[in-house]
């Protein structure tokens, strides 16, 4: 009986030097999904048959000495909004149930390519539009920590999935927060990545400006294996940056020594005092390992979250037209197009999702546009400009990912803005399109994670990989 | 502003849900109202502040035309797109009547 590696670059070395077999790995994992997964509900599907399929063939080709990707027999779980072709791709929702992508997402051809093996299409906040997965038309995904609480969102069942153990690593996408809050609150690392490093291509679209696909892991080495497995020019997306993907495992272990750590001196309020607190021992163990911590300020901070639920609504309203009982998915037959429009989306689609196709439509409507959408679009210039600012004095900054820790599950589902102010630290650099990861450091109130937020400049990932990894070296130390 | 001093009426959540084709009910109306209200009253913030000369930013990075060679590459099987589509006949996605709309 040998023991599985809990990380995917121990699994990966160990299925491709023969010491484990990858069917055993999937086993492995697949029990762990068996055992406890009815309790959590990370997943919307497990794909076990397939699973194991791909794991003979990864153990066939190692027989025979053909050679393995660098993710060879790690199991996967991907976010239920990625196209897996042939294998039903939901996002949460109804107007979606049962739909089989004709297509593979680029994110998902490429783990394939690495060797990586899908476990199962995780749960999400209905089209990736929430802040705890509760909006999911399939039912909340819990916190494995504790099943009283929400695992955040929207990509809520990818990071429970990481933090039960049931994958190594997962797929997230994140368009306000969407990754790191869930990795802060399930006590996992979650890297978004600078807009453009990774293709969409295949990502069921929310809010196209902001949207961006990346990973989950309990190490900040496999966030950083998964995000250059998946990163690099994709000429199926026209917003991919034409570069190839940055070698980053290297830097988590390169150390802070003469980086410039910026410190947000009017930071939004609103956190707890313990989360508060654990900001200020990480600049302590920043600071130990060698980084100067220089104070800045970014003014235009407190204005992101009016920003943004104006930008991704006006942007959804948008995307999500193609929900029309057409081309796929559901439809509710009516005497005519219209009316079969109509009431197909009414059948389809979620509360949440309703409020944000309607806040959409009206910021962009006639008479409204320029006093809403218009001046969204202004506020976000001054956002990213605020950045810049900031960025010629330092290297990286770090803020909480969240204002609190795990909340309860049902405390914030029928008061929608109290559930936006949970985005409040993460919504800023999508609308700036930077780099950004959570890193667990300690915890917090009712002894649960708290996770630190690194961000940098876009295609600062290096940097931000750096500071991430001396954070976990310093082990969420006082 | 409405009158009520909402940011938004149930007049204008009736138009927009009928904008984008969201079929819902007088209570359903009244309930968003009242939700998307709150949330629109928080959007208030940014009026202290002056944009006028400030660009909008509609994307991170500066948009750019994306081409590529104007050559034959594979596409997406028909049959297979066919096959998940509600309805389809002769080669073609099904729709009802498309004439008689009710605006």
């Amino acid at each position: 009986m040998t023991t599985v590696p809990s990380t995917a670059s121990g699994i990966a070395s160990a299925v491709s030097s023969g010491s484990v077999s990858a069917r055993s790995v999937v086993d492995a994992h697949l029990e762990r999904i068996a055992t406890r997964d009815g309790d959590i509900h990370a997943f919307n599907l497990v794909t076990a048959d397939e699973a194991r399929a791909h794991a003979d063939a990864i153990d066939a080709d190692i027989a025979a000495g053909r050679p393995v990707g660098p993710l060879a027999g790690v199991p996967i779980a991907l976010k239920d909004n990625l196209c897996t072709h042939g294998i039903d791709t939901t996002c949460s929702s109804k107007i979606l149930e049962g739909w089989k992508p004709p297509y593979d997402a680029t994110v998902v051809s490429r783990l394939r390519a690495a060797g990586a093996i899908s476990v199962g299409k995780t749960n999400l906040d209905e089209f990736a539009m929430g802040s705890s997965t509760e909006n999911s038309a399939f039912g909340p995904t819990k916190n494995p920590l504790d099943l009283s609480r929400v695992p955040g969102g929207s990509s809520g069942g990818s990071a429970a999935a990481v933090a039960a153990g049931f994958a190594p690593v997962s797929l997230g996408s994140d368009t306000g927060g969407s990754i790191r809050q869930p990795a802060a609150l399930c006590g996992v690392v979650g890297v978004k990545p600078t807009y453009g490093m990774v293709s969409r291509y295949g990502l069921v679209a929310y809010a196209s400006s902001l949207d961006q696909i990346g990973p989950f892991a309990t190490t900040v080495s496999d966030a950083a294996l998964i995000t250059e497995v998946i990163a690099g020019h994709d000429p199926m997306d026209s917003t991919s940056i034409p570069q190839p993907a940055p070698s980053l495992v290297g830097a988590v272990t390169q150390g802070v020594a003469g980086m410039r750590i910026g410190r947000v001196t009017d930071l939004p309020g609103g956190a707890e005092p313990e989360v508060m607190e654990r900001l200020n021992a990480a600049f302590d163990a920043l600071a130990a390992a060698g980084a100067t911590i220089v104070d800045i300020t970014l003014p235009s901070l407190s204005y992101a979250l009016t920003a943004y639920y104006l930008i991704a609504p006006a942007e959804a309203s948008s995307n999500l037209a193609r929900f029309d009982g057409v081309r796929y998915g559901l439809r509710v037959n009516a005497a005519d197009t219209n009316a079969m429009y109509g009431a197909t989306r009414a059948a389809g689609f979620g509360d949440e999702v309703k409020r944000r196709i309607m806040l959409g439509t009206y910021a962009l409507s006639a008479g409204y546009y320029d006093a809403y959408y218009g001046k969204a679009l202004k506020v976000r210039r001054i956002i990213a400009q605020d950045f810049d600012a900031a960025y010629k004095n330092v290297d990286a900054i770090v803020i909480p990912t969240s204002p609190l820790v795990a909340f309860k599950a049902g405390d914030k589902v029928d008061d929608p803005m109290a559930m936006y102010l949970c985005d409040i630290y993460t919504i800023p650099t999508n609308l700036a399109g930077h780099p950004a990861m959570s890193v667990p450091f300690g915890t917090g109130a009712h002894n649960l994670p708290v996770g630190m937020q690194v961000l940098a400049p876009a295609l600062g990932e290096v940097a931000m990989f750096r500071v991430g990894g001396a954070l976990e070296a310093a082990g969420g130390a006082q | 502003m409405t009158q009520s001093g909402s940011p938004i009426s149930a007049a204008d959540v009736a138009k927009v849900a009928r904008l984008a084709r969201l079929d819902i009910d007088d209570a359903q109306v009244e309930h968003f109202t009242e939700q998307l209200g709150k949330v629109m009253g928080h959007f208030g913030d940014i009026d202290a502040l002056d944009l006028s000369a400030v660009e909008p930013m509609t994307q991170p990075y500066p948009l750019v035309n994306v081409m590529r060679e104007d050559v034959e590459l594979p596409t997406l099987d028909t049959d297979e797109v066919l096959a998940a589509a509600p309805a389809a006949e002769e080669r073609r996605f099904r729709v009802p009547p498309i004439i008689g709309l009710d605006g």
